[in-house]
């Protein structure tokens, strides 16, 4: 009882940061499963809503300010495709990958030129920032607030999957890219919609990880979006569930392995669950086998 | 059209490449050491290395691997540790909170190569579980591997071999290079020409190698590569493990001319560096890389430095300050991508019997409107 | 007398719950030309890839030169899924297989369906680069030209099969600018540069017309006197298939229906029925 006494916070904190790369695996997860595209900007676009935050509650009210982050990240996921990945569609594995990287380079670069290198101080928002004890551990409501939230949306999401004409026209362009044209499918706003709703769930998840992390740099995504690409690739890519699942394991062993002392390894251990993965069950948790026809 | 025999081609060849030896030495002589083109040269010539390597392996054998800074680090650090006097490791003005563990040192081209092999070992090892993924799995596999490599060398147990996350310096940097068997110092800049140069020229020999063929043959196709009795992992593996020998040893370099190194600059922010001067060269071409990276450099460290200085700012716009000339880079660069993305070069070579076939060309074409003009009379 | 090159028995091939291959027994002997016939999707290139190790049999036994290449038998958790036959047969055999490569070793060459050229590479690289195989050499010779006399012989052995294909005026071309056709003459000039003893065409004929057809049935002959080999091959084109082969098996779903010469196949009711028709004046 006492391991979980002096863990406790840390599996809350394990718990709480799962539930925010939890919405941040899932836009790659369902980009990889429709473009076959690893979206290196993506935890780039997660650091601008942070930044984004930054400078319009500097000068809006919260009530403002919070759903125009959520505008202005989606409309910055969607210009991304379209700008940097739309014309390269029939170009070569190689080169979209190489632009994404340019895309998450130039994100980096603008936010440190924005910025001037320092770090930001992340406003306090009502509520999910107030400390409340629980079980003896003293903690922010966020950390409360995440995995509730998480679950929610993830239910929503998987609804829309399920049940929408735009949602089974999702798994038909994941399952066959080709095919779905030819079917008469819009490709292109079947990909715009999985950009909005990547960049969506992304926005929430930085109101929600900064709010626990108060500052803002601009490599703030990069550690992030590589973890919650782990994540998605551990949970099955293309599988939401299996990505959700994935980014708590994540959010919680990582914690873990703060509380007993080897922080340094922290971020290294995600890396090597990620060759662990690779080497005995590649496909990941809840992913299927593909065979090639030679 | 006048013919260009292979002897001639050859004789031509040398002559170039010997004239940039030349041009370098001269300018060596001349020009104050102090001078900014010297840094660009010489990093210049680091990244081309490093680049060239990056090419053989992403280029050259269609294995997209993001792991290079991982090997520079490695080959870096190798090569600090083991060219640092024996006298300085026992005192603390480096090791200052570790005791020391390797208690001998030794001349700078051993340490060179050592740098090499070290990278090449851990090459090795990772290449066994990473070069069976599909390649955009290879990415991250990599990447993920560079990063495990960084946290090791940073780590604090292992201080008494790596200073753990402190600077590593005081060990044979470019000021301590003397010319064999003389007191006198070796001219910096040369002296990395020279080992860059070397390096590639034997990956150009490798590429022009049946084995060179063997890695086109398996990025073009690889089951047809297997069909024909190359057998993929030991090809992909030589491919891997040769280009990481080579980025160990740029990574030597880079320590040798930075005077310090330490295991935090050698983030994935190096990597895509190094990815991004390859991209604008040309994938598959090696002199495209070369070319590439030292205008990268150039633009990086010399002629876009004006972007950062805010007192360039017209017209009362504080657009000019810190950063902003990362920001144009990185609009270049994405331009690139979306437009050109063959590079400069795209996959040919710059080659004499190109060049000799274009000039013949346009010889040609001029005596043709000049046998037309006179007709016209 | 008649050395048995090739032979399967009982092999499956099983992917998931679908049965490619069913129980397939053949044998190719030297010196002949045996054909695989069968409709699409009948499970004849799988068949090819069981032999050539692309595929790992899930049943059965693959021998050349009576040298075991692959066997394999159901188990674990195939054990319980297996649907084909014969599935205890080989229980207690060792399991082998090989990767393609160690295949091509040991002297099976093979086409493929889609032209597999690299298309970066001239028509003189392509077939120089399947010579990469025997090289007696490795990576610091070959680098450091140190076994410049092995480079020198593998471009000699090129330039005389192409010769012999009649596509050396070719040879600083594009592999992929040819001319359908050629391309797929250079496919099997490709595979010939490895030294084969046994040639697998895979559709050999596919998208030529009638005179081209009948000159690669002379090829085909041509190419198996000259080199000394052994031919398998899947084909569609049954003018072809009929004018060249010695033997034809027959195979619908993944299951050998009928096998003999031509004519035996020919007037065989079965594979009228599944596959080759009635002629319209019969």
């Amino acid at each position: 009882m006492s391991f979980l006494q002096t863990n406790l916070p840390y599996i809350l904190a394990g718990i709480s940061v799962g539930g925010q790369y939890a919405l941040i695996a899932i836009g790659y997860t369902m980009v990889y499963g429709i473009l076959r595209l690893i979206n290196f900007a993506h935890g780039d676009v997660f650091m601008w809503a942070g930044l984004m935050m930054v400078y319009f509650s500097a000068s809006m009210p919260l009530w403002l300010s919070i759903p125009m982050v959520l505008i202005v990240t989606v409309i910055l996921g969607f210009a991304i495709e379209r700008v940097a990945y739309k014309p390269l569609r029939s170009a070569p594995r190689m080169s979209i990958m190489i632009s994404a990287i340019g895309v998450s380079y130039l994100l980096q670069n603008c936010a440190l030129y924005f910025t001037g290198g320092l770090a930001k101080n992340y406003p306090t928002l009502p509520w999910i920032s107030d400390t409340v004890t629980i079980w003896g551990a003293t903690t922010k409501v966020v950390t409360l607030v995440t995995p509730v939230l998480t679950i929610l949306l993830v239910i929503v999401l998987v609804l829309l999957i399920k049940k929408t004409k735009i949602g089974m026209a999702m798994r038909a362009v994941s399952r066959d890219f080709e095919t779905s044209q030819l079917m008469g499918i819009k490709i292109n706003t079947v990909i715009s919609v999985t950009f909005v709703i990547g960049s969506l769930l992304a926005a929430v998840g930085s109101l929600l990880y900064f709010t626990n992390y108060a500052s803002v740099t601009p490599t703030s995504g990069s550690m992030p979006g590589l973890k919650c690409f782990v994540a998605a690739v551990f949970g099955g890519i293309g599988s939401i569930p299996g990505a959700v699942i994935g980014a708590f394991i994540i959010g919680i062993c990582e914690n873990i392995i703060k509380g007993l002392g080897w922080t340094t390894f922290s971020d290294a251990f995600t890396f090597a669950l990620l060759i662990v993965i690779l080497l005995v069950k590649p496909t990941g948790l809840f992913g299927e086998k593909v065979t090639d026809k030679v | 059209m006048k013919q260009l025999s292979k002897k001639k081609e050859t004789w031509l060849s040398v002559i170039g490449i010997a004239a940039v030896y030349i041009i370098v030495s001269v300018l060596e002589i001349f020009i104050p050491s102090t001078s900014i083109l010297f840094t660009v040269l010489k990093k210049g010539a680091i990244y081309a290395l490093v680049a060239v390597s990056m090419n053989l392996l992403n280029g050259f054998t269609g294995l997209f691997s993001l792991g290079q800074a991982g090997f520079m680090l490695i080959g870096a650090y190798t090569y600090a540790i083991f060219t640092m006097p024996v006298a300085i490791k026992l005192t603390d003005s480096v090791y200052k909170y570790y005791h020391c563990a390797i208690g001998f040192d030794m001349g700078f081209l051993p340490a060179i190569i050592l740098a090499g092999l070290a990278a090449a070992a851990f090459a090795t090892l990772i290449g066994i579980p990473v070069l069976r993924l599909k390649s955009d799995y290879l990415a991250i596999a990599t990447l993920g591997f560079a990063e495990i490599i960084r946290a090791v060398f940073q780590w604090d147990e292992l201080g008494p071999v790596t200073n753990g996350a402190n600077v590593m310096r005081e060990y044979l940097d470019l000021s301590h290079i003397k010319i064999p068997f003389t007191n006198i110092p070796f001219p910096p800049t040369l002296f990395v020409f020279l080992i860059a140069g070397i390096c590639i020229a034997i990956i150009v020999l490798l590429i022009n190698s049946s084995y060179g063929r063997a890695f086109k043959a398996i990025r073009d196709d690889e089951i047809a590569a297997e069909a024909m009795g190359i057998n993929l992992f030991k090809h992909k593996e030589l491919s891997f493990v040769i280009s990481s020998f080579f980025a160990g040893i740029s990574g030597a370099l880079l320590a040798m001319f930075q005077y310090t190194v330490q295991a935090a600059q050698f983030k994935t922010a190096m990597t895509y560096e190094i990815l991004l001067v390859v991209v604008i060269g040309g994938i598959g071409s090696v002199s495209g890389s070369c070319i590439a990276s030292f205008l990268y450099i150039a633009c990086s460290e010399w002629w876009l430095r004006f972007l950062d200085d805010s007192q360039y700012n017209v017209l009362g716009l504080d657009i000019l300050r810190s950063g902003f000339r990362k920001v144009v880079f990185s609009v270049i660069i994405m331009i690139i991508v979306l437009f050109c993305s063959k590079g400069i070069m795209g996959d040919k070579e710059l080659s004499v019997r190109r060049l000799w076939e274009k000039i013949q060309r346009k010889k040609a074409a001029k005596k043709q409107t000049v046998k037309e003009g006179a007709e016209n009379e | 007398m008649n050395e048995s090159i090739l032979r399967l028995e009982d092999v499956t091939m099983q992917f998931g719950g679908v049965v490619a291959v069913n129980n397939l027994s053949l044998e190719v002997n030297k010196g002949e030309i045996v054909a695989l016939i069968g409709p699409n999707g009948a499970g004849k290139t799988t068949a090819f890839n069981c032999i050539t190790g692309v595929y790992k049999p899930t049943n059965g036994r693959v021998s050349f030169h009576d040298q075991v290449i692959a066997a394999n038998h159901p188990h674990g958790k195939m054990k319980k899924n297996y649907a084909g036959e014969n599935g205890d047969r080989y229980q207690s055999e060792k399991t082998v297989s090989h990767t393609p490569d160690v295949i091509t070793q040991l002297g099976i060459a093979r086409t493929f369906q889609n032209i597999r050229l690299w298309k970066s590479m001239t028509v003189f690289d392509n077939v120089l680069t399947a010579k990469h195989m025997r090289a007696k050499q490795n990576v610091f010779t070959a680098t450091f030209r140190l076994s410049a006399g092995e480079e020198k012989r593998m471009r000699q052995e090129t330039e005389a099969l192409l010769e012999e294909q009649d596509l050396l005026r070719y040879r600083d071309e594009l592999a992929t600018s040819l001319p359908y056709g050629t391309q797929r003459r250079l496919e099997i000039a490709r595979a010939l540069a490895t030294e084969p003893k046994l040639l697998l065409l895979d559709e050999p004929a596919a998208g030529m017309n009638p005179q081209e057809t009948l000159e690669l049935a002379a090829f085909i002959h041509d190419i198996k006197d000259k080199h000394g080999l052994t031919v398998f091959l899947i084909e569609h084109h049954m003018d072809l298939v009929m004018q060249i082969s010695d033997r034809i098996y027959v195979i619908d779903f993944g299951k050998l229906i009928c096998n003999g010469t031509p004519e035996v196949v020919q007037n065989d009711k079965r594979v009228i029925d599944a596959y080759l028709g009635v002629a319209e004046d019969a």
